[in-house]
């Protein structure tokens, strides 16, 4: 029996049991592409608007950051600019959740060693989810190739923007696949591949955010951080803008190494087993294990400290970029002395701040996404009924893994606006006046995040066994409406949908107490329903 | 009080499937009942009643004394729960586990715990995701097993279990028995339940189809008898009670169910009996024919 035996059957069963979940990641990543074009021309119809708006940009790091260099005013420069790298993250989700899906998760349940002892060969399950990601990154480069085209862009760079996307989801997920053979659970590898994405935008968001403006005054030449990320890779291609195709080998020479790693691994490993083996532990629970507290932070903790990494280093960075902010305030550049004259004295940085915390909003959300599911994966687990089957009460439990996601996401609000207002406050020589306005700004936040929590609690007890799915659904509505609404031109109506689109922009926007409170009570509501369904409902093993 | 579980008529679907089909089941206090069915005829979802983890449709349910679903955490510090499917938290040790559940459970005698898994021979500082799955049933064994509590719910308890593992299991059942507390025992195990249990109920596609203490039972069950005699046999295959009778002149093979034993026999004396072979009643044989989809309740209760 050779290594690879039964692949072709081991393909056949990952996509159909894909057969809804990638093609609507496809097509709908497909349908944002398109939608695009019309947006753009919507929101800067003349080359006039987009210089304008192009000049202030190119000295706002925050905008840099979560957009991309920009390259032009045509069109197709203008979609590169502002949504290339948002889809290369959702592409990249795509690709590591399948490739764990169908490599560690099958493990983790116990198929694989199902398949194991039939005649399937060892590498067969790892190549067959690489087949299925690889063919669905093809089809999705072909796709967003085809959408851009019908915008009536050019073909060469629509070529160059769709295969960009379509290598970044091949890197992420020969990235995946490695993480799959190093740790032993389905959510330790979604998380570690998670991380990878998040870290290849920031350095890209940190290259833009540096980089040099060219003499034109409105492009820009990215500095070497971005050179780091397989995000940066589909950006420095520069579709519609000279399309260096020559870029396209770092992600095929990444994911070809990467996936000899995974196979190398993979070889030397025993099914079911991590590269890590497992530790005994004590033989008695200590005191502060023994309550469903104690025993909801033990199964917390570990999200909540990787959470506390990201959110650091994300407050670490808005810290030292504010500096930068404020040195391109002082030159007095053209771009400073508008906003000054738009926003009054220190609005570049403010403007700068509140973006930041927009960004750590929706960070706080996707930590309590996260946090509140872990309730439906203990229930699914069976878990749940072991412990409800003891003197715990339903209100107890769910309401010890509450308390945890709503303290968990207060503690890195808070820990995040003092670190970067404490980092800022440094590097301005002004602590007082950093922490004045990025402590408020980042615990303004809550009230939404709260939301967030109502919500997933609220599906948890109406429909459990799609908690998971809307749960993450609803923090991709959240998210996109809420921090990417503009850029994809929606109605206002709409984008008030998020509840990040209600929370006022500090340090900007005047802190006003009245959104924030009906945020907070509308969570309650949401939240309070969802608890009196669960107490009500059959427990969905 | 003497009847620690009392369920009548219950009904429960999920979706349009019925699971549970107006059961009914009566565990008195102090007794090991045996609850016996085939896969899918509904002895786990009647546990999860029990315990208030799924709601009733109609019907009426009694856990010592109170209703399972409103005053369940009552109830659960009263009784301990073996799931047929143990899941543990992959990253907690054995012990830990053993520890929490007691805990919350309300308590829990170390002196017995440790005692447990000496017993069971219980490795309490692995963690659960590198146990196999007879070692994960031993964590809910000896957590149930080590709490001091009136009502003991087991679903498929020994499933995994080696034969050994078995014997010191059946040797906690007795023990609890002994200072009066009640079970509830799941179990495919014709050997367990004869060795433990006081009296049985089976059940079918959500319906109880017998119910009674062994020796009952027993009288369901039929012998097997060869006989031969001095003159012809005739009649032999209307008389009630004889299944599968093939008669050949002074030669016959039948089986009779235990209650008519004594009439055919002496039926059978009108032709002089010569020879007699008999295989006894086995209840396994009962539980097989309760089993198998083609019987009928009539049929089955041989009347
Ligand atoms: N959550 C559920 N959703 C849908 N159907 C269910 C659910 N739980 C149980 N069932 C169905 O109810 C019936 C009874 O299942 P149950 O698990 O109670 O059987 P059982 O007697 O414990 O079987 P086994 O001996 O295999 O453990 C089965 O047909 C099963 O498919
Ligand atoms: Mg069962």
């Amino acid at each position: 029996m050779g290594q690879f035996t039964g692949t072709g059957r081991l393909v056949r069963l990952a996509l159909r049991r894909d057969r809804i979940q990638l093609p609507l990641w496809i097509l709908g990543t497909a349908l944002v592409v398109f939608s695009m074009k019309s947006a753009v021309v919507g929101q800067f119809p003349t080359e006039k608007d987009r210089l304008g708006a192009l000049r202030a940009v190119v000295d706002t790091p925050a905008i840099l950051m979560f957009r991309n260099s920009p390259t032009g005013l045509s069109d197709g420069d203008m979609l590169a600019f502002g949504a290339l790298t948002f889809i290369a993250v959702v592409v990249g989700f795509m690709s590591t959740l399948a490739v764990v899906r169908h490599t560690r998760q099958n493990e983790e349940t116990g198929r694989t060693e199902m398949i194991g002892s039939m005649a399937v060969g060892r590498r067969a399950p790892l190549t067959a989810a690489m087949i299925v990601v690889t063919g669905a990154n093809l089809v999705l480069a072909v796709l967003s190739t085809l959408a851009l085209i019908a915008s009536d862009l050019p073909t060469a760079g629509s070529l160059a923007f769709g295969l960009g996307l379509g290598a970044a989801g091949l890197t992420f997920a020969a990235i995946a696949a490695v993480a799959a053979q190093i740790v032993e659970g389905a959510r330790s590898a979604n998380g570690i591949a998670a991380s990878a994405i998040g870290a290849a935008y920031l350095l890209r968001g940190v290259g833009d955010a540096f980089g040099e403006v060219q003499p034109d005054g409105y492009t820009m030449t990215t500095a070497w951080p971005t050179w780091l990320s397989p995000i940066g890779w589909a950006t420095l291609m520069k579709p519609y803008a000279g399309n260096r195709w020559w870029l396209l080998v770092l992600p095929v020479l990444l994911f070809v190494v990467l996936l000899w790693l995974a196979f190398a691994l993979a070889d030397r490993r025993d099914i079911g087993m991590g590269m890590i083996a497992a530790r005994r532990g004590p033989a008695r629970a200590v005191p502060r294990l023994l309550s469903p507290l104690g025993l909801a932070w033990r199964l917390q903790r570990a999200t909540l400290i990787g959470w506390a990494v990201a959110f650091g280093v994300f407050g670490a960075l808005i810290g030292s970029v504010a500096s930068a902010a404020s040195e391109a305030f002082d030159e007095g550049t053209g771009a400073a002395r508008t906003l000054r004259e738009l926003g009054g004295d220190g609005a570049l940085t403010d403007s700068f701040y509140a973006a930041m915390l927009t960004m750590v909003g929706g960070m706080a959300a996707a930590y309590v996404v996260q946090a509140m599911l872990r309730v439906r994966a203990e229930e699914a687990g069976g878990r749940a009924e072991a412990t409800l089957a003891t003197g715990v009460g339903r209100l107890r439990w769910l309401g010890s893994h509450l308390v945890i996601a709503v303290l968990g996401a207060m503690f890195l609000l808070l820990f995040t606006g003092l670190l970067a207002g404490l980092l800022a406050g440094l590097n301005t020589d002004d602590v007082g006046g950093a922490l004045g306005d990025l402590v408020p700004g980042a615990v303004a936040q809550m009230p939404a995040t709260l939301i967030m929590i109502g919500y997933v609690v609220l599906v948890f007890g109406l429909v459990p066994r799609l908690a998971g799915a809307l749960g993450w659904l609803g923090l991709g509505v959240a998210v996109a409406f809420g921090q990417f609404g503009e850029l994809l031109n929606l109605p206002q109506a709409v984008m008030d949908i998020s509840p990040f689109s209600h929370v006022p922009a500090l340090p900007v926007a005047e802190a006003t107490a009245t959104p924030l409170v009906m945020l907070a009570v509308v969570a309650v509501l949401l939240g309070g329903a969802g608890v009196a369904l669960f107490r009500r409902r059959d427990l969905a093993l | 009080m003497t009847t620690a579980i009392s369920v009548s008529g219950v009904v429960k679907s999920f979706g349009r499937s019925r699971a549970l089909d107006g059961l009914d089941l009566s565990v008195d206090v102090g007794e090991v009942h045996g609850f016996l069915g085939p896969n899918g005829a509904g002895k786990s979802t009647t546990i999860r009643v029990l315990l208030g983890l799924l709601r009733a449709d109609a019907g009426q349910v009694s856990l010592l004394g109170g209703h399972p679903w409103r005053d369940a955490v009552a109830l659960h510090r009263r009784l301990a729960y073996v799931p047929g499917d143990v899941n543990l938290w992959p990253n907690l040790t054995g012990g830990e586990a053993i520890d929490l559940f007691g805990a919350l459970r309300g308590g829990l005698d170390r002196r017995r715990r440790d005692e447990l898994l000496e017993r069971f021979e219980l490795d309490p500082t692995k963690k659960a995701r590198t146990y196999s799955k007879g070692n994960r049933q031993k964590v809910a064994v000896v957590a149930a097993f080590a709490s001091d509590v009136e009502l003991f719910l087991l679903d498929e308890p020994t499933s995994g279990l080696d034969p050994l593992m078995e014997a010191a299991f059946q040797e906690c059942v007795r023990e609890v028995k002994r200072q009066g507390r009640t079970i509830l025992l799941s179990s495919h195990i014709f050997s367990e339940v004869e060795a433990l249990c006081d009296r049985v109920s089976i059940i079918r596609q959500g319906r109880t189809v017998e119910s009674g203490t062994l020796a009952e039972l027993r009288h369901l069950t039929r012998t097997s008898i060869s006989v031969e005699t001095a003159r012809p046999i005739s009649g032999l295959v209307e008389l009630p009670g004889v299944h599968d009778a093939e008669v050949a002149g002074t030669h016959a093979k039948f089986e009779v169910d235990s209650a008519d034993l004594d009439k055919v026999l002496q039926y059978l004396h009108r032709f002089e009996l010569r020879a007699l072979t008999s295989s006894p009643p086995s209840l396994e044989e009962l539980f097989m024919r309760h089993y198998s989809n083609q019987g009928t309740r009539e049929e089955l209760a041989g009347v």
